[in-house]
C-alpha cells in the first residue's frame, strides 16, 4: 500500500469518528440540567405564547433529533447559530477568540517539542548520570504540578516580583504583537510543561530502548561517527513513538487552555468556554467543544499518518 | 601455514563486567567482576577460518566484539597485520573496519529495519569513501547478486525479506567494504537447518574467492566442523582445547571437548547414543570455580592419591563437594526417616564406597549437610580429598592431536597430586594460560 492509499485511508474512518464527537457533543451539552429557555429569558415568567415563540426561535420546540440534524447539518457549513447571551453569530464570537488559543497551543507545542527532545536525548546518552537523574526529577516536577498553579507561580515570579511581564494580557496590540507574544510565553509554558515532562521521558526511554538494539552495534561495526549512529539510527527510530504521543499531547494542550486561560485573563476559546458553561449558552458550548473534539481527531490522524511515513512498515 | 606472521594474533585478551550492582550493593563495596573472557590467546592466518565453539555464555561473542574493540578489552593485546589495535583512536579504529567486519547472529534485529537495502548497504560505502570505477548503485547490484540476493530487491526493507535473505543482506554488508577479516558471530544459529547450509555454503564461497579469514563462532561443533581450519573449544570465557578439526576430533581429548563432540548427533540408526552427559549447568562466571573451571562438571577429575575412587564415585563426590559449596542441596525436603540415604540418592553416590576411609568422610561431611552445615562439609571434603583440577589452573599445552588445557595431559600429575607439585608454585599456579609457546 502506497503512502497516499494509506493517508485516504485513514482519512474515511475519520468521518464517522467525526459525527460520533458531534453526536456526544450534542447529547452532552443536552444533558446539563437546566432549561436553555430560563436562561435565555433570565429566569423571568413568561406567558406560555411567549415561550412559544422564544422556543420556536431557537428551534427548541422541535423534537431532540430533528435540533440535532439542523444543528449539524448548518455546523457543517460553518453555522453554529447565535449566542444566547449575546445574540451575535456563535462562529464569530469564535473566530475571534480562536487565534489568541491557537498562538498559545502553538507556542506551547513549539517549547514542548523544542526543550523535550533534546534534554530527552542527552539523558538517554548519558544515562543513569547526574544528568539523567537531573530530568528525571525535574520530569516528576512537571508531571506532577497542575498547570493552574505552576500559571499562578509564574506569573508570581515572573510578572509580579520580577516583572519581566505584565499580569494583564496587553490584548490591544493585537495578537501578533511583540509584547502580546511576549506575554503568551507564560502561558504556553505553563500549558507544556506537562508535556514536555512526558516527552522527555519517552524520549528518553525510547531512545535507551533504540540504543540497545541489535542494528545500532551494526552501524557502529559499519565504521560510522558516533554521531551518524545517534542521529541517522537512533534517533530517527526513537521519534517514532515519541511523534505519536506528541500529536496526543495536542490534546492535552486544548484541555489545558481552559484552565490557563482563566489564570491568565487570556482571551482565547477556554475563557469563553468557562464562561458560556456557567450562563449554560448552549450553541456556544456546543461549537467549541466540537471543535476541541475536531482537533483532537485531526491531532490523531496527523500522528497516524506521520507514524506510516516514518515506519515503512506500518503501512503493510 | 605457520611461521610467517598471522593477519590476527589475540594475546591475552581479558574482558570483565562489572555485575549488575544496585545501590545497597555499591553502598558496601559489594561490586564483583565477571569474567566473561579471562586471558584468551590465538592466531589467525590470512584466508584462514577459525572456529569458536562453546556453551552460550562461554564469552565466545564477547571475543568477537573484543576483536573489533566493539567492546574495548580489559586487558590483552588484538595485532591486525602487526598492529595492535587495542590502543588506536576512534578515527583510527572507524577505518580499521573497512578491513575488519561482522556478521551477527540475528539478522532481523541487526538491521535497521526503517533503511532500504540499498541504505543498508551503501552507508558503508559512503562513510568510507569506497566507490573505485563503478557508481555507488553498481557496486551494491553487484554485492547482492554476490551474495545470491535479487539485485532488483535493493530499494524493499529488511521486513520484506526472510530470515536467510536476511543473513545475506548481513553477508553484502560486511562484504560492502572489501575486508579481509570477518567475525562472524553465530551467523547461522538463528536460521533453519536448510538454510544454515546455505549459508555456510555461501560463506566458504566468498573465502575461496576473496581470500578472506573468518573467526567462525558458533556453539555447535557441527557447524564449524566442516568450514574451520582451526577450531578453539571455549568454557567459561577460557580457551580448553584448540587445534585443527582433525585433531580436535581424535584423542587425546579434553574432557569438555570429548562431552561437546558425543552431544553431535550420527545420521546413522544403529548409533548407540554413547552421549556422555555433563552434570549441572554451567556455572556463574562472576564466582567461577577454582583451578580447572570445568572441574565441578568433569566426568574425569583427577582422584586424590591417597584413595581408592571409582572414576564415577569420585565424580559424586566432587558434586557432593560442589553443592555443599553452592548451598544447593534442598535438605528440607528429604524424607526425616533415612536422610542419609536420601541424600546419597539425590547425590548419585552410592550406598557405600570402595574405600572405607573415604567412606567415613563422605559419611561425616553428608551429616554436616544434613544438619545444614553448608561450609563445614565443603572445607572438610576439600581438605581431605585434594585434586590439582581445583587448585591449580591448567594451562595450554601441545599434546599429540592439538593443545589441550587439561592437568591429564600435564605430566606433573600423572602419578596423581604430591606435596611437591600443588602446593605454593605449582607448574601452573597463578601463571598466565599463555600456551601459545
Amino acid at each position: 500500500m502506497s503512502l497516499q492509499r494509506f493517508v485516504l485511508k485513514r482519512g474515511l474512518i475519520t468521518v464517522p469518528l467525526l459525527l460520533g464527537i458531534s453526536l456526544l457533543t450534542f447529547g452532552m451539552v443536552h444533558a446539563i440540567p437546566g432549561d436553555p429557555i430560563d436562561f435565555i429569558t433570565l429566569f423571568t415568567e413568561l406567558d406560555p405564547q411567549t415561550e412559544m415563540e422564544i422556543r420556536a426561535e431557537y428551534g427548541l420546540d422541535q423534537p431532540v433529533y430533528i435540533q440535532y440534524i439542523d444543528w449539524v447539518t448548518s455546523a457543517a457549513t460553518g453555522d453554529f447559530g447565535r449566542s444566547i447571551i449575546t445574540r451575535d453569530p456563535v462562529t464569530s464570537e469564535i473566530m475571534e477568540r480562536l487565534p489568541y488559543t491557537l498562538v498559545m497551543g502553538i507556542m506551547a507545542f513549539g517549547v514542548t517539542l523544542v526543550t523535550a527532545i533534546p534534554t530527552g536525548v542527552i539523558a538517554a546518552y548519558y544515562r543513569d548520570t547526574k544528568i539523567d537523574q537531573a530530568s528525571r526529577v525535574f520530569a516528576l516536577l512537571g508531571i506532577a504540578v497542575p498547570n493552574f498553579l505552576l500559571g499562578l507561580l509564574l506569573l508570581l515570579v515572573f510578572a509580579s516580583w520580577l516583572d519581566l511581564f505584565p499580569i494583564l494580557p496587553p490584548t490591544s496590540k493585537g495578537i501578533l504583537s511583540y509584547d502580546m507574544l511576549v506575554y503568551t510565553l507564560l502561558p504556553a509554558i505553563t500549558i507544556g510543561t506537562g508535556s514536555t515532562a512526558l516527552l522527555m521521558r519517552l524520549m528518553r526511554s525510547s531512545m535507551v530502548e533504540e540504543l540497545d538494539k541489535d542494528y545500532v552495534r551494526t552501524a557502529r561495526a559499519k565504521g560510522l561517527p558516533e554521531r551518524t549512529v545517534v542521529q541517522k539510527h537512533v534517533l530517527r527510530n526513537s521519534l517514532i513513538s515519541v511523534v505519536t504521543v506528541a500529536a496526543i499531547q495536542v490534546a492535552f494542550i486544548i484541555s489545558g487552555s481552559v484552565v490557563v486561560e482563566i489564570v491568565f485573563s487570556y482571551p482565547g476559546i477556554g475563557r469563553l468556554l468557562v464562561n458560556r458553561v456557567g450562563n449554560r449558552d448552549f450553541p456556544v458550548i456546543q461549537a467549541i467543544v466540537l471543535l476541541i473534539g475536531v482537533a483532537v481527531i485531526l491531532a490523531n490522524f496527523v500522528a497516524d499518518v506521520l507514524y506510516a511515513y516514518l515506519d515503512p512498515r506500518i503501512r503493510y | 601455514m605457520s611461521g610467517s606472521e598471522p593477519l590476527l594474533r589475540v594475546e591475552g585478551l581479558e574482558k570483565y563486567y562489572e555485575s549488575e550492582s544496585d545501590f545497597i550493593d555499591r553502598l558496601l563495596g559489594r561490586q564483583k567482576k565477571v569474567k566473561a573472557v579471562d586471558d584468551v590467546s590465538f592466531e589467525i592466518h590470512e584466508g584462514e577460518t577459525l572456529g569458536l565453539v562453546g556453551e552460550s555464555g562461554c564469552g565466545k561473542s564477547t571475543i568477537g566484539r573484543s576483536i573489533l574493540q566493539l567492546r574495548k578489552p580489559t586487558a590483552g593485546s588484538v595485532y591486525f597485520k602487526g598492529q595492535d589495535i587495542t590502543t588506536l583512536s576512534d578515527s583510527d579504529l572507524r577505518d580499521l573496519r573497512k578491513e575488519m567486519q561482522i556478521i551477527f547472529q540475528n539478522p532481523q534485529s541487526s538491521l535497521n529495519p526503517r533503511l532500504t537495502v540499498n541504505d543498508i548497504i551503501g552507508e558503508a560505502l559512503d562513510i568510507h569513501g569506497i566507490e573505485g570505477d563503478v557508481s555507488r548503485d553498481a557496486r551494491i547490484k553487484d554485492l547482492l547478486e554476490r551474495v545470491g540476493l535479487n539485485a532488483s530487491h535493493a530499494n524493499r526493507y529488511p521486513h520484506e525479506f526472510s530470515g536467510g535473505q536476511l543473513q545475506r543482506i548481513g553477508i553484502a554488508r560486511a562484504l560492502a567494504v572489501d575486508p579481509e577479516f570477518i567475525v562472524c558471530d553465530e551467523p547461522v544459529s538463528a536460521l533453519d537447518v536448510s538454510v544454515q547450509a546455505q549459508i555456510l555454503n555461501l560463506l566458504e564461497d566468498l573465502q575461496d574467492e576473496l581470500g578472506i579469514a573468518y573467526l567462525f563462532i558458533a556453539h555447535d561443533l557441527s557447524v564449524v566442523e566442516h568450514i574451520a581450519d582451526q577450531i578453539a573449544v571455549m568454557y567459561l570465557g577460557k580457551i580448553a582445547e584448540i587445534g585443527t578439526p582433525e585433531e580436535l576430533f581424535a584423542p587425546p581429548q579434553h574432557p569438555y571437548t570429548e562431552a561437546l563432540l558425543s552431544a553431535i548427533p550420527e545420521p546413522d540408526p544403529l548409533w548407540d547414543g554413547d552421549r556422555i552427559l555433563l552434570e549441572g549447568s554451567v556455572p556463574s562466571p562472576i564466582d567461577p570455580p577454582s583451578g580447572c573451571k570445568f572441574h565441578t562438571r568433569c566426568p574425569r577429575v583427577i582422584p586424590p592419591s591417597d584413595y581408592e575412587f571409582e572414576q564415577e564415585e569420585w565424580r559424586a563426590v566432587m558434586s557432593l563437594r560442589h553443592r555443599a559449596r553452592e548451598e544447593d542441596i534442598a535438605v528440607e525436603t528429604f524424607d526425616d526417616g533415612a536422610p542419609m540415604e536420601a541424600l546419597r540418592e539425590e547425590l548419585d553416590l552410592p550406598s557405600t564406597l570402595s574405600d572405607p576411609e573415604a567412606e567415613r568422610v563422605v559419611q561425616e561431611a553428608l551429616r554436616s549437610v544434613a544438619d545444614e552445615e553448608f561450609g563445614d562439609a565443603e572445607s572438610l571434603l576439600s581438605e581431605t580429598f585434594d585434586t590439582p583440577c581445583s587448585t591449580d589452573k591448567p594451562v595450554l599445552r601441545e599434546t599429540d592431536a592439538g593443545r589441550v588445557a587439561c592437568h591429564l595431559f600435564d605430566p606433573a600429575y600423572e602419578a596423581g597430586p604430591n606435596d611437591g607439585t600443588t602446593t605454593g608454585d605449582g607448574p601452573a599456579a597463578g601463571s598466565a594460560a599463555s600456551g601459545d609457546d
